[in-house]
C-alpha cells in the first residue's frame, strides 16, 4: 500500500510556509518557539510587549519581499515602513523608531534604491516614527529578488491597554475598518504571468492614528481585546487564529463583509476567496458588546475607518472554528488554509 | 457584481426552494456531476435549503480528485528534471504522489509554474527554448480544447521544446458506469454546465433514453443549481426522463463545434483510469498519433507505474453516490485536507474536502444566534 504522504511533513521548506496558514504556524512552533524558550514569544502575537525600566515597549520585526517592487498604491518601501508600524499598532502601541536592513542582490539598479529608500522617508515621515539605525548587505545574483527590507520598530504602549489574540469572550463582536484583498488583488494583478488588469490600488496605509482614535472613544481602553492587521492569509487567517488561540467560536455575517466590485470580480475569475486575500491598511478588532457602537462610530469619522462594519460574534458555540451566514440563511466554515490559497482549475 | 449576483439573490432562491417543496412528493436521489457545483452547493449551504425529500449526492467531476496517483508520480518525476519547466493548474501542485508533490518538488529546486492557461506554457517555451516546458494536462471535456489549442500552436510553430502530460477523462462513461451499477441510487442528474458548453447535449439524451433517467444542464450558480433541481424534481414526479437545459446562457444542444474540432484533431478516445473508481473504457482522451513528439509520457519515457489507494477510503462508493463523505470512518480525523487518504479529500471541488471545509461544524451542530 502507497500512502499518499501529507505536504504537513515535509523536510524541506516550501512557499506554504510562508503563507500565515497552518504549515506557517506548524514551523514556527515546530523549529522556533522549542529552542526559543521566551515566554513572550510564546504569546505568539503581533509584538512583544517588553516592561523596561516603568515604560511598556512594544518591540517588533517584519521582512519585505514583495514582488513587482513598485505597485499601484505603493512600493517595497513603504509597505515595509507601514508593516512594522501597523504590527506596533495592533498592541496598542504608539510607534516610535525603526531599523531597516536591506538584503541587496548584485545588479540592483541604484535609481531602484533610491526611490524605494526615498519612499521609505516618505512613509516614515507621515506615520511620524524616525528610521534611526539600519544595515545593508549585497548577496550574489541570483542569490536574492532584486531587494529585501527587513524593519524592526519600537512603540510605547499606553496605559491600561492589554490587548491579544488569546482575550476574545462569546458576545464581543467583530469590527473590520474597510474593504478586504485590495492589497493582495494588486499584486496579483500586477505580477507578470497572471495578464490581469484591475484599477484597484494596495491599501497599504499605518494604522496607528486609527488605533488611537479608537483607544481614545473608549473611558477605558479594557473594552478592545485583540486588533489584528489581516496580511498574508487575509482576514479568514486572522480570525481563526484568535479563534483558536482565545478558545471561542465565531460567527460572520457574509453579506457584512466589505469587499470591493473589483476585488470580487478579480476573485471570481482567478478562483480566489477574497477573505484569504491579503491588506495592508486594515485591521479587524474583537471588541465588548458594550462597546462596539461607540468603537464602530470612532473608526467611520477616522479616514482609515470611512467603511468600518461590524461583521460578527464571537461565541461560545462551535470553539476554534469561524463560520460564516451566507445570504440564503444557511452556514459554512471559513477554514484556516493550511498553505497559499491555490487557483482552481475550472 | 453583474452577471453574478443575479445569480444569488436570496429572495429568488426562496422562491425557487418553495416550488421544490410544492412538487416533492416522494424521496428523490439527485446528482451534481460537477465538483464546481459540488462547491457551490457546500458553500452556499444549498442541500440544507432542500425538503427532507431530496437527497443530493455528489459525482465523480472533480478533475484533480480523479486524476490517478500514477499520473501525480509521473508529473512529480518530469518535474523532478533539471532541464524541464513544469507548468499546472494551481490545485494540482498539493496533490499528493506516491511519494511527494509538485510543491515538494518545487522546494527541491524544480522549476514548477502555476498558470491559469495551457498557452502560457507554450509562451515560456517560445522564450526559453533551451528548456524543456511541460503542461499538466489534467480535466474534462471542458480543458481539453484550450490544451489541444496549445498543442496544434507549438506544432504549427515547430516548437521542439514542449510537450503536455495528459489526463483528461469524459463525464459520459462515468455516467454510464454508474447507471449500470446494480446498486445504483441515483434517479437524476444534473449534467454538468461547462462541459456541455463545449461538448453540447445530444450525448445526454441517448444516456436518458436508454436508462430512463433525466437530465437537466446546470450552471454554477446557486440559482442555477436550484434551478436545475427544481426542473430534475418536475422531471422525476411527471415521470418523464429528458434532457433540458437551465444553462441557457452558455449551453446550446450542439455546443461548440469549432472547439470540438480543434480537439479531435488533436486527441483521440482512450481507456482512462479514474482515481477512486478505476480503469473506464473509452473515458478519456490522448494525443494522437501524429502529435506523439508532444506527449511528455513517451518524450520522457516515465514508466508505467502502479500506486495504491489506501484500502479503507471510500472513495469509489462517495464518487459513486452510494455513501456521504460523513460515512467514512476516517473523515476528519485520519484523513484531512492536509492529509488526504483518496480522490474526493484532495480538491477542495472534491466531495470530501467540500464537506470539511464548509461543512464539519454541522457535526457539532451550531447553534447560537448572529448579531
Amino acid at each position: 500500500m502507497t500512502c499518499p504522504v501529507p505536504i504537513m511533513t515535509s523536510d524541506r521548506v516550501l512557499l506554504g510556509h510562508g503563507s500565515g496558514g497552518k504549515l506557517s504556524a506548524r514551523l514556527l512552533s515546530d523549529v522556533f518557539l522549542r529552542v526559543f524558550e521566551s515566554p513572550v514569544l510564546a504569546r505568539m502575537e503581533d509584538q512583544a510587549v517588553l516592561e523596561v525600566g516603568g515604560a511598556r515597549l512594544a518591540f517588533t520585526t517584519d521582512s519585505f519581499v514583495v514582488k513587482p517592487l513598485f505597485f499601484r498604491g505603493g512600493d517595497i518601501g513603504s509597505l515595509a515602513v507601514h508593516g512594522t508600524v501597523n504590527d506596533l499598532a495592533m498592541g496598542g502601541a504608539e510607534p516610535l523608531f525603526l531599523s531597516a536592513g536591506f538584503i541587496l542582490e548584485e545588479g540592483l539598479e541604484i535609481e531602484t534604491l533610491r526611490r524605494v529608500a526615498g519612499s521609505m522617508a516618505d512613509a516614515a515621515r507621515s506615520a511620524g516614527v524616525e528610521i534611526v539605525t539600519g544595515d545593508t548587505k549585497v548577496v550574489e545574483k541570483g542569490s536574492g529578488d532584486g531587494l529585501f527590507i527587513n524593519t524592526t520598530g519600537i512603540g510605547l504602549v499606553r496605559d491600561g491597554v492589554s490587548l491579544s489574540a488569546s482575550n476574545a469572550r462569546p458576545g464581543d463582536r467583530v469590527l473590520v475598518s474597510g474593504s478586504l484583498g485590495d492589497h493582495g488583488i494588486t499584486i496579483l494583478s500586477e505580477r507578470e504571468g497572471i495578464g490581469f488588469d484591475t484599477e484597484i490600488a494596495s491599501d497599504s496605509a499605518p494604522l496607528h492614528t486609527l488605533v488611537r482614535a479608537m483607544l481614545d472613544a473608549l473611558d477605558g481602553a479594557g473594552a478592545i481585546r485583540c486588533l489584528r492587521d489581516p496580511t498574508r492569509g487575509g482576514l479568514a487567517s486572522s480570525l481563526n487564529e484568535i479563534a483558536e488561540r482565545s478558545g471561542v467560536g465565531m460567527e460572520l455575517v457574509e453579506a457584512e463583509i466589505p469587499i470591493r466590485e473589483e476585488v470580487r470580480g478579480a476573485c471570481e475569475m482567478l478562483g480566489l476567496d477574497p477573505l484569504y486575500v491579503a491588506n495592508e491598511g486594515k485591521l479587524v478588532a474583537i471588541v465588548a458588546p458594550e462597546a462596539a457602537d461607540v468603537i464602530l462610530g470612532s473608526m467611520r469619522e477616522h479616514p482609515l475607518g470611512r467603511q468600518a462594519r461590524l461583521i460578527g460574534t464571537v461565541t461560545g458555540e462551535h470553539r476554534g472554528l469561524v463560520t460564516a451566514r451566507t445570504p440564503f440563511g444557511t452556514t459554512r466554515i471559513v477554514d484556516m488554509l493550511a498553505g497559499d490559497q491555490l487557483p482552481r482549475i475550472c | 457584481m453583474k452577471f453574478l449576483d443575479e445569480y444569488r439573490d436570496p429572495k429568488l432562491a426562496q422562491a425557487l426552494v418553495a416550488d421544490i417543496r410544492r412538487r416533492a412528493t416522494r424521496p428523490w436521489v439527485l446528482m451534481e456531476i460537477c465538483g464546481g457545483q459540488t462547491h457551490t452547493l457546500m458553500r452556499y449551504g444549498i442541500d440544507n435549503l432542500l425538503p427532507p425529500e431530496i437527497e443530493l449526492v455528489h459525482g465523480p467531476g472533480c478533475p484533480v480528485c480523479v486524476t490517478p496517483l500514477e499520473m501525480i508520480d509521473k508529473a512529480v518525476e518530469i518535474a523532478s528534471r533539471p532541464e524541464v519547466i513544469f507548468v499546472s493548474y494551481g490545485d494540482m501542485l498539493r496533490v499528493p504522489g506516491s511519494s511527494r508533490d509538485l510543491f515538494q518538488v518545487k522546494a527541491a529546486g524544480g522549476d514548477v509554474r502555476i498558470a491559469y492557461s495551457p498557452m502560457e506554457a507554450v509562451e515560456l517555451a517560445r522564450k526559453n527554448p533551451g528548456r524543456k516546458v511541460v503542461f499538466f494536462a489534467v480535466g474534462f471535456e471542458t480543458t481539453a480544447p484550450p490544451n489541444a489549442m496549445a498543442v496544434w500552436q507549438a506544432k504549427r510553430e515547430g516548437l521542439k521544446n514542449f510537450s503536455i502530460l495528459v489526463s483528461h477523462v469524459l463525464v459520459p462513461p462515468a455516467i454510464r458506469l454508474l447507471l449500470e451499477q446494480p446498486h445504483n441510487r441515483v434517479q437524476a442528474f444534473i449534467a454538468p454546465g461547462h462541459v456541455c458548453t463545449v461538448m453540447g447535449y445530444s450525448e445526454y439524451e441517448e444516456l436518458a433514453a436508454q436508462y430512463r433517467v433525466p437530465f437537466v444542464v446546470g450552471g454554477f450558480e446557486p440559482l442555477d443549481l436550484l434551478e436545475a433541481i427544481r426542473m430534475l424534481v418536475a422531471q422525476l414526479e411527471e415521470g418523464r426522463a429528458e434532457v433540458e437545459n437551465q444553462y441557457v446562457r452558455s449551453v446550446t444542444r450542439e455546443g461548440n463545434e469549432a472547439a470540438r474540432q480543434r480537439m479531435f484533431e488533436v486527441f483521440e478516445i482512450a481507456d482512462r483510469k479514474w482515481r477512486g473508481i478505476g480503469e473506464i473504457g473509452q473515458s478519456g482522451y490522448r494525443l494522437r498519433d501524429e502529435f506523439a513528439n508532444f506527449d511528455a509520457e513517451r518524450v520522457f519515457g516515465v514508466a508505467a507505474t502502479r500506486a495504491e489507494e489506501p484500502p479503507e477510503c471510500i472513495a469509489a462508493l462517495v464518487l459513486q453516490g452510494l455513501k456521504k463523505p460523513v460515512d467514512c470512518p476516517m473523515f476528519g480525523s485520519r484523513c484531512t485536507p492536509d492529509h488526504p487518504m483518496g480522490a474526493p479529500m484532495v480538491s477542495s471541488e472534491g466531495a470530501c474536502a467540500a464537506y470539511y471545509r464548509y461543512r464539519r461544524h454541522d457535526l457539532v451542530a451550531v447553534t447560537g444566534t448572529i448579531a
